[in-house]
């Protein structure tokens, strides 16, 4: 863990109340802190520029670390953290985007970000901008046949400014077998699988080079750790 | 108004591909079902003219992308598969997201019984009647379905647009309900391709004939107007499930009426090939079936 991580435990503890635990064992902390802190052009002084990086959680479940993140960048005050999942508060179980400035979608149902973010990389690339969108899915996640849909077009459409990052702790109730990667690799895409904590694994599979195909970055997570 | 030979799909093909040329916003999303009569679209704009397969689920998706981007989708598909099949993505992609995109149905409720249930989404207007923030046109004449497209492109909202191969003899003006006849004993209320059946089922009856090209938002003035011209009996006549609109009429009259519904029935599925004209029958969305209720309703 760097320094800057530990630092999120927090901002996790003004929701769970626990310091110790589950900030640490949130499997999507460290994907998103690469992100928000080393990949994405992505600011709360730029959330409505055209030009912005686009993230969508697709897996909506889980949310705080994801709040967490975009607390530590500024995006909204520490304070709004306290009131989570109240009847006032931005922030619930699932992410809305009518309530917090920064995100990009409202989730929760499973199976959606894919199709959005296909969509986005394709307005974006009409209007001939060059912004990034990355989704984070789970490896349960694809269970849900629209990610299959969306995962063979954005192939097909050569979208290579669409990134997918499958957070895989293995959640999924029957399993990949031969790999999450390879369902990509199959309909077209660049697929790399690093260490779900690893920060400069993740940063170098981020910011690989994959002209003309999307690509995804396979993070495992030990549900040990 | 003018006659046209088009059909409302053609209709539909022709204006967005026009209007492709002009707004660079608007991109065509399909799902195989009509993508070839966009091929020509799609050699000028490969990047806004995008078929995506069998795959409905993205197709509304991929929508609702395009419109978090920045961009005015238009989706077109045969009613089950673009209303039914992907609900749940129009519900979240769409509205919860609160982005806008036209829907485009064609096939309307049994245009063709002999593909079988499986191609037919009477329930459709039904459906999106549970979303907040649809606009709902059902053109019942060709010459009704260009306007009312050019005015959905051109705008930011939610809207379905059901076009039908169902047609009525002649076009009204697009908008509010148009008076089509005026009576004393009870107002009908005739959406979209149900006109000219309501029409023959009423031409010795004395009651008000309203015709109704959109239904969400549902004309109340118009409705309550008539309705304080005449006695207060409602007869609404829909080309999809019966008394989908019946909360609406509950809801902009603020006297004691009797209301009846025509429309596709609630109590069955009718596992029947055939025409559209037996189907009608067996709904009683045929004159004889029509001038039946209206006849009860204002005895």
């Amino acid at each position: 863990m760097t320094r800057t991580t530990q630092d999120l435990a927090g901002l996790f503890a003004r929701m769970t109340g626990d310091e110790k635990h589950e900030w640490a064992a949130a499997s999507t902390l460290d994907v998103l802190w690469v992100l928000y802190d080393r990949v994405l052009n992505i600011s709360p002084a730029n959330v409505d520029d055209p030009d912005r990086d686009r993230f969508l959680l697709s897996k909506g479940h889980g949310p705080m670390a994801y709040y967490a993140v975009l607390a530590a960048k500024g995006f909204f005050p520490p304070e709004t953290l306290d009131g989570w999942t109240t009847f006032g508060s931005p922030l619930g179980q699932h992410p809305d985007r009518l309530l917090l400035p920064g995100v990009e979608i409202g989730s929760g149902s499973l199976g959606h970000g894919l199709g959005l973010g296909v969509g986005t990389a394709l307005g974006l690339r009409a209007q001939g901008r060059t912004a990034r969108t990355v989704v984070l899915v789970g490896d349960g996640e694809l269970d849900e046949g629209s990610n299959h849909e969306a995962i063979a077009l954005a192939g097909r459409l050569g979208l290579d400014r669409l990134t997918a990052v499958a957070v895989d702790n293995g959640s999924s109730s029957h399993g990949w077998p031969g790999g999450i990667a390879r369902r990509f690799e199959t309909e077209g895409w660049a697929a790399e699988t690093v260490d779900g904590r690893d920060h400069d694994a993740l940063y170098r599979a981020f910011t690989t080079s994959h002209p003309g195909r999307p690509s995804v970055v396979v993070a495992e997570i030990d549900k040990e750790h | 108004m003018t006659s046209t030979v088009k059909i409302m799909r053609t209709v539909f093909t022709d204006t967005v591909t026009s209007a492709l040329d002009l707004d660079p916003r608007l991109a065509v999303v399909t799902a195989d079902i009509s993508a070839a009569a966009f091929a020509e679209a799609r050699a000028r704009h490969p990047d806004r003219v995008i078929n995506v397969g069998i795959r409905e689920q993205a197709m509304i998706g991929v929508a609702g992308g395009l419109a978090l981007a920045g961009m005015r989708p238009v989706v077109h598909s045969y009613t089950p598969f673009l209303v039914e099949r992907p609900f749940e993505q129009i519900k979240l992609d769409l509205g919860h997201q609160d982005v806008g995109a036209v829907l485009v149905s064609i096939g309307g409720s049994y245009d063709d019984p002999a593909v079988g249930r499986t191609h037919q989404g009477p329930g459709d207007v039904a459906l999106l009647d549970t979303l907040p923030g649809w606009t709902i046109h059902v053109p019942g004449h060709p010459d009704e379905a260009e306007p009312l497209l050019r005015d959905a492109l051109a705008g930011t909202g939610r809207v379905y647009v059901r076009l039908s191969a169902r047609e009525n003899s002649s076009a009204y003006p697009v908008g509010g309900f148009v008076p089509v006849r005026q009576g004393r004993l009870g107002v009908v209320v005739a959406v979209g391709p149900t006109l000219d059946a309501v029409l023959e089922a009423t031409s010795t009856l004395d009651v008000t004939v309203l015709y109704a090209g959109t239904v969400r938002p549902f004309d109340h003035a118009a409705l309550r107007d008539a309705v304080a011209a005449a006695s207060p009996n409602v007869v609404l006549v829909e080309p999809y499930l019966a008394g989908t609109s019946a909360h609406e009429v509950a809801a902009a009259l603020d006297v004691p009426h009797r209301l009846r519904s025509v429309g596709v029935r609630r109590d069955l599925e009718v596992h029947a090939y055939g025409t559209a004209g037996e189907h009608d029958a067996v709904h009683g969305l045929d004159a004889a079936g029509i001038a039946d209720v209206v006849r009860r309703t204002i005895s």
